[in-house]
């Protein structure tokens, strides 16, 4: 039954065409576009064998996978005397890079430096510790120069050498200019001086990125020395500063130890006024903060000059400034000797005064007989340079430990003169701005890899000595110079010869084991003559300073300082201790002017916080997009921005964050007169706190003012939170109203921790000491972003909601329940009362992470410590949600040998830095404060092993070492000789959120300040 | 009767070969014996009078350190001493070679210069009978190298369990040849029988199921409950040896790699009785026992540079120990011949053997100082490895189960005194246990 019918589609099926031929053949219409993926290629790799490729290959990788490696041990072939391995070493040494300066114990394992401790014979410390502390992970820098370069090629240093030494000759005497860091190093001038013998048309130009020109040239005009004056503040009773961030950079810092003893509470506790436009560190903690203007800080300190000296007022101040410049200067005439007043006005005249007025007050608190010699630099001289560079006047230009094609105000100017030089030489570190203008880049070592001496006060000294060999092949300044002046001898030999040359009946093996030394008789050149002054014209001249617009207040933070150490990965995520912003320099605003600007900050759904950008312009130079961030207590009229940011050369991408300040930075004045104005965008910060109050919850940061301590009963500013069971209050340390069984702990150890609030500044040294004893990772802005920073030890900051606490509390009492909340969670952006908190885990005892983990991960330790078991736990974060502190991190992502997270931890250089004795943590496990169990397990191994009981000083952790403020105390509480003992039984011990139960091994002691409670009424 | 003479005729093949094996076995520990006492005798008199014992003692006691008998050490070799200079002069330089050396004579001089002027102290405590006895043990005729043959079967001392190796390998083929003839013998014997039956007309029985009977398998897999039964057993059975299996993983015990130098802790630890910490001196203060550095081998291989005889075993002869020695020599660039160092140092790469994961924290001074635990109760019997091997399980069950068991050592140690008399009166015994002590807790390893 066949039939003919033939059916079709098309009329072209009936005709037979080629084309319907041709498509009735083929599948597709065209041929499909598989090959067009591999372009021009003709590879015969199918589909199908690319993943028989995969498959085989994966299977094979797992199978070689099962043999597990081959770890291999390589021995000394000869074993250096004294280093045993897994043993760790001290070496004393002294930091020096122009910017801080001090003496440090340096902790090295297998001849490795693996932390920076404090060195406690060190008199002048001078230098924000954060920076000193994390300074070791600089020299573990993969950016560093590993070889000298001569016009970018690597050469040997016989090759170096020759060419330097020849282009030198070919000068024909033309000036040769050194351009330094302050050294502060007496064997460095004496090398630079006989430098100056064989080239008599060298000269030296010292340079400080920060200057301190001012206080130097004041010092000088007065005393006759380049120096800065020693305030040594233990014995205080009044400081008054204005604008001086004392517990900050402040003329290199180092006031921080003796404002702590002077804040202990007693009757001879110091009381704090600080004048300021930026909320600065010395802000938080004084007792009395008045918000104002750089120009108004120059009137007021006429005005102090005026009734300290002169008995007489001249100057027109706002009335809130003149209340509290009586009150300042009442407190003062109470107790003159032992009173003192310092500002960070970049004047000379307003230096000057200060001195002056302590001078008058005959402040036994300010020492010019010792005075620090750890700035040199003059403004003038660098200025003077520059110009003669533009003019061609200059042959060579030796640069050592500066960049100034970065942190100069004119770097272009500088930029443009380096092209008139003959010759260039630039001793650095990284391939910064400055060495990559130069033709010769001397590769210099870091300090720890180094020889050196320094003078840090005039009788005061310190050598410092290397830790390790140098990591590659680098030669330091001193070394180079020896070298171009001919001389066989290393810098080491040089040095000895100096040493034991010059310092009388000092041995050089005793001062390299101390790392100081004191030299009584030390002699310095006086610079100049002293010159008279004439207070009557400096006051009308600095009474008279007015400024139309902004004021723009520069200022180094305390984890960047000057930006030499922009790429240290530890201290860009350092949190700013006021503004809590990491990975950030930003201009800060007050509120006031913020509303009128239309700037605001914006809280993101997940907690982070967005900010506007601004153009801000000082006479013809300007930064473009600069975020800004609305700053509670920035004085209105003022604004803040940080300098030491903004770097491009020599540094990491990741690292390249922030606006370089320098170009506003002109003629080295801190403050300056600007104009800003917003622009279109939005700024991602990094910010670690958002709740920025307390909310007017007292267990939290307990505070009391000195009055009530002293003469009130601890019921009345401390007491102990009670609980209700069957209906009578008990307090909640009694047993009747605990839910768990309590162990027994009177036997063995019982490890506490007491942080004392009112001396602890809130510097952050102990947050970098723990970071590089636990290895702790580097998370990055982004993760930071997300509330993922790693920081086992964080130091909360909070803001009063009113002008101080107690206002708070009072608005607290009488405002109804409804709008209390919306009303105390704000804090009060004129002029907020500051506190800082240090919190890590708090080792309850009745730890509710314990009760909580699924698989057993944390258990209580005998001796008080909370144990995070990395190898047990599996990620569930159940802790991390029933922690009420807040303090358990999780491992979101492998922070270590990872591209994500390109920091220290990524390469096997910064990886040196880690702890042998803390294990490195891995993706998805939950970790905290261990209370430094390596440190408290080594120290009763040592007793074990010598048969003795454990010494109080022995049990510490890498915070309460690092604290040199006395903030934190570490010790066995069984121990009923130990300090730690005492402070538990202390009237001012409370426990953060203590009416939870949950018997913290952390103590904190109550802050007292010394707020004149009785006066302040009177006054109302 | 055929097949029992065969039979007979093998049995007395084995039996001679017993004879032949015991024979071999015999005669070579006569041999052995032979060479030992061998050096007792024939001795030559150098030096009439001279007593060689005490020579001897005098020589290991004083000379011994600087000096070898036949080579050339930090000082000359003795041996031909007498031919090279007088008596006279002998005492002299022995006595107070400084004064010698002061009073011009040119031989003390030139042998000072020559041996890069290390000096010699002087021992004039010395008698000159003293020293003929030194001298004349000095001057005995190197001995002729031992027989190689002697060294094999000799079983006794510590290369022992190698040597005997062998003989158990040919008794135990010798019973594998015996029990082969047995089952042929057997096999004969049967068909033999059969043969016979056949021959006899006696039926043999066959065996002839009268109705087919169930498969034995059948019959079990109709039996629910023993089918129940078996697969849990066989269950069971998988799992613990799936759990066997998936706990060993990472387990390396007995891990024994091939290290770059063949280093013989029998040797060094086994016969020449050296004390562990000698070499891993850091395990007495540090977490870590160490690897000793190289030039803690050369403190005594300086001197060393070959093994004695007897320490050559059938397995690793005299010339490879040497080779390693050499290897040594190579890594720390000494030269044996200058008695000197290059300053080429090559590290050894040796492959580490005990591997604790990073995230477990243990101390060796903790164990070995503190609690004075002999290194053998983790490490096992070390002094007999020739190649060293993992002997423990290195787990943590392993850890755990020896802190329950180990009672602290507290005696006169000032750190324990306090808590262990609370911490005995809490648990209410004589001595707490590491666990009690805290040693436990997870936090203690785990940091």
């Amino acid at each position: 039954m066949s039939s003919n019918k033939k059916y079709w589609k098309a009329p072209e099926q009936i005709h037979e065409s080629a084309k319907v031929d041709h498509l009735e053949k083929n599948e597709f219409v065209e041929p499909l576009p598989t090959d067009e993926q591999d372009g021009e290629s003709n590879s015969s790799t199918t589909r199908r064998d690319f993943l028989k490729y995969v498959g085989f290959s994966t299977a094979a990788a797992t199978i070689a996978a099962c043999e597990g490696p081959v770890i291999h041990s390589i021995p000394y072939a000869e074993q250096p005397e004294r280093i045993v391995p897994g043993k760790s070493d001290y070496y004393a040494t002294a930091m020096a890079d122009g910017f801080d300066f001090a003496g440090v114990m340096v902790k090295t394992r297998e001849g490795r430096p693996i932390k920076i401790e404090n060195n406690e014979l060190v008199r002048t410390t001078s230098a924000s510790k954060a920076r000193v502390h994390a300074s070791i992970l600089s020299m573990y820098d993969v950016q560093r120069l590993q070889k000298p370069e001569v016009k970018g090629e690597q050469r040997s240093w016989v090759d170096f050498h020759l060419l330097v030494k020849d282009r030198l000759r070919k000068l024909n005497g033309k000036p040769i200019v050194f351009l330094t860091q302050t050294f502060a190093s007496p064997a460095t001038k004496k090398l630079i001086r006989e430098f100056k013998k064989k080239y008599p048309s060298t000269r030296h130009v010292v340079y400080d990125a920060v200057s301190e020109s001012a206080s130097l040239d004041a010092f000088e005009e007065k005393f006759g020395l380049r120096a800065l004056p020693q305030y040594e503040l233990s014995n205080a009773r009044n400081i008054i500063s204005i604008g001086a961030d004392l517990l900050g950079d402040w003329q290199g810092g180092g006031c921080d130890t003796g404002y702590s003893q002077s804040r202990q509470p007693s009757k001879e506790m110091s009381r704090h006024y600080q004048f300021e436009a930026n909320l600065s560190l010395s802000g938080g903690n004084a007792d009395y903060r008045v918000p104002a203007k750089p120009s108004t800080q120059k009137r007021i300190l006429v005005e102090l000059y005026n009734r300290l000296v002169n008995n007489t007022t001249t100057v027109d101040l706002p009335n809130n400034i003149t209340k509290m410049v009586d009150q300042a200067v009442n407190d003062i005439n109470n107790n003159k000797s032992r009173s003192v007043v310092i500002t960070g006005i970049q004047d000379k005249n307003a230096q000057r005064l200060a001195m002056e007025i302590n001078m008058a007050l005959n402040s036994e608190l300010m020492d010019v007989d010792d005075p620090k010699m750890i700035r040199e630099g003059s403004d003038a001289e660098v200025m003077e340079l520059v110009r003669e560079m533009n003019q061609g006047k200059i042959g060579a230009l030796i640069t050592a430990g500066v960049n100034p094609a970065y942190s100069l105000p004119n770097a272009d100017a500088f930029k443009k003169g380096t092209k008139n030089l003959d010759l260039m030489v630039s001793c650095a570190m990284k391939m910064d701005e400055t060495a990559s203008l130069a033709e010769f880049v001397a590769a210099t070592p870091h300090y720890l890899e180094s020889w050196g001496d320094v003078q840090f006060s005039k009788k005061e000294f310190a050598l410092t000595q290397p830790t390790i060999k140098p990591i590659f092949n680098t030669m330091q300044f001193q070394d180079c110079l020896l070298n171009w002046l001919g001389k066989e001898e290393s810098y080491y030999d040089f040095l000895k010869r100096y040493f034991n040359n010059n310092y009388e009946g000092l041995s050089w093996n005793q001062c390299l084991h101390d790392g100081v030394y004191r030299y009584e008789k030390a002699k310095v050149e006086p610079s100049s003559s002293t010159v008279s002054f004439d207070a009557g014209q400096v006051c009308g001249q600095l009474a008279s300073s007015s400024v139309n617009g902004f004021e723009l207040a520069l200022y180094t933070k305390i984890g960047m300082g000057d930006g030499q150490q922009a790429n240290n990965p530890w201290l860009q995520e350092f949190p700013d201790p006021i503004t809590r912003n990491t990975w950030d320099n930003y201009v800060t605003v007050s509120k006031r002017d913020a509303d009128e600007l239309g700037i605001e900050n914006r809280v993101r759904s997940n907690g982070a916080i967005d900010g506007d950008l601004v153009n801000i312009k000082v006479g013809d130079r300007s930064l473009k997009n600069v975020p800004i961030f609305v700053q509670p207590g920035q004085a209105p009229g003022s604004l803040g921005l940080a300098l030491g940011f903004g770097r491009k050369s020599g540094l990491k991408e990741e690292m390249q964050v922030g606006h370089n300040a320098y170009p506003l930075y002109k003629n080295f004045k801190s403050d300056q007169s600007v104009s800003i104005e917003k622009t279109e965008g939005n700024h991602e910060f990094a910010c670690l706190q958002l709740q920025n109050t307390m909310a007017g919850r007292e267990d939290i940061i307990r505070e009391t003012d000195l009055d009530t301590y002293l003469h009130q009963s601890k019921e009345e500013w401390n007491k102990t939170p009670e609980f209700s069971k069957d209906h009578a209050m008990e307090p909640v340390d009694s047993k009747k109203v605990d839910l768990w069984t309590s162990f027994d702990r009177s036997i063995g150890h019982h490890f506490k921790l007491s942080i004392d609030l009112n001396s602890c500044t809130g510097c952050g040294a102990c947050v970098i000491a723990c970071h590089s004893e636990n290895n702790v990772p580097v998370v990055g802005k982004e993760e930071v972003r997300k509330s993922r920073n790693m920081h086992w030890l964080r130091i909360d900051r909070y803001y009063s909601s009113g002008d101080s606490f107690d206002e708070e509390k009072e608005k607290l009492k009488n405002l109804g329940t409804f709008e209390t909340f919306k009303d105390v969670e704000t804090a009060s952006y004129d002029n907020p009362q500051v506190a800082f908190q240090p919190v890590m885990c708090q080792h309850c005892n009745h730890a509710p992470c314990e009760t909580v983990c699924p698989v057993g991960a944390i258990g209580h330790g005998r001796q008080g410590q909370n144990q995070m078991t990395y190898n047990r736990c599996i990620g569930t974060r159940y802790c991390a949600n029933n922690c009420p502190y807040k303090v358990r991190r999780f491992n979101w992502f492998r922070y270590n040998q990872n591209d994500e997270f390109d920091y220290h931890m990524n390469n096997d250089l910064g990886r040196m830095v880690l702890n042998p004795d803390v294990t490195v943590r891995s993706r998805g496990v939950m970790e905290k404060c261990s209370f430094c169990i390596q440190m408290t397990q080594k120290s009763i191994l040592d007793a074990k092993r010598e048969g003795r009981p454990v010494k109080d000083e022995e049990f510490q952790t890498a915070c309460a070492n690092a604290c040199d403020n006395g903030a934190l105390t570490f010790g066995d509480v069984n121990d009923k000789k130990s300090e730690v003992f005492e402070e538990s039984k202390d009237d001012r011990m409370y426990h953060l959120l203590g009416y939870l139960g949950v018997e913290p091994n952390v103590m904190y002691q109550t802050k007292v300040n010394n707020k004149n409670k009785t006066k302040e009424k009177s006054n109302a | 009767m055929k097949y029992i003479t065969v039979i007979m005729s093998s049995l007395k093949m084995t039996l001679t070969a017993f004879m032949f094996v015991f024979f071999l076995s015999a005669t070579g520990q006569d041999t052995a014996e032979e060479t030992s006492s061998e050096s007792g005798s024939g001795q030559e008199e150098v030096i009439p009078g001279a007593d060689l014992a005490k020579g001897e003692e005098l020589f290991k006691s004083i000379c011994a350190s600087c000096h070898k008998r036949y080579e050339k050490a930090i000082g000359p070799a003795l041996h031909g001493l007498t031919e090279r200079r007088e008596m006279e002069w002998i005492y002299k330089w022995i006595k107070n070679n400084k004064k010698l050396r002061e009073s011009g004579d040119q031989q003390a001089i030139a042998i000072y210069e020559e041996y890069n002027k290390t000096a010699m102290p002087a021992y004039p405590q010395l008698s000159n009978q003293d020293i003929d006895n030194i001298v004349a043990y000095a001057e005995q005729p190197k001995p002729e190298p031992k027989q190689k043959v002697a060294a094999a079967p000799q079983g006794g001392q510590a290369g022992g369990q190698k040597g005997s190796g062998m003989s158990t390998e040919v008794i135990l083929g010798i019973l594998a040849f015996v029990l082969l003839m047995l089952s042929v013998v057997l096999y004969l014997v049967n068909r033999t029988l059969n043969r016979f039956a056949e021959a006899n007309g006696v039926p043999v029985k066959q065996e002839e199921d009268k109705e087919p009977r169930k498969p034995i398998w059948v019959a079990f897999a109709e039996n629910q409950f023993l089918v129940v039964i078996t697969v849990v057993v066989v269950l069971l059975g998988v799992a613990y040896g799936a759990y066997g299996f998936l706990m060993q993983v990472g387990v390396d015990q007995g891990y024994e790699p091939v290290q770059p130098i063949h280093y013989s802790h029998r040797i060094h630890a086994g016969e020449n009785k050296i004390e562990c910490k000698y070499c891993h001196s850091s395990a007495r203060v540090s977490k870590h026992s160490g690897i000793p550095s190289l030039n803690v081998c050369m403190n005594c291989h300086k001197q060393v540079n070959e093994v004695a005889e007897e320490t050559a075993t059938a397995q690793y002869s005299k010339e490879f120990y040497d080779k390693e020695i050499q290897k040594l020599y190579e890594a720390t660039g000494w030269n044996p011949d200058e008695m000197a160092y290059t300053d080429e140092k090559k590290p050894v790469k040796w492959v580490r053997i005990h591997n604790l994961p990073d995230l477990a924290y243990f101390n060796h001074s903790q164990h070995v100082t503190v609690a004075n635990i002999e290194c053998q109760k983790c490490h096992g019997p070390v002094e007999e490895m020739e190649i060293m091997y993992q002997h423990s399980s290195l787990t943590m069950g392993w850890c755990i189960n020896c802190h329950r068991e180990t009672q602290v050592n507290v005696k006169d140690n000032g750190y324990y005194k306090k808590i262990h008399e609370e911490l005995s009166k809490k648990y209410n015994v004589d001595k707490v246990t590491a666990a009690q002590m805290g040693g436990i807790e997870c936090g203690k390893c785990h940091y």
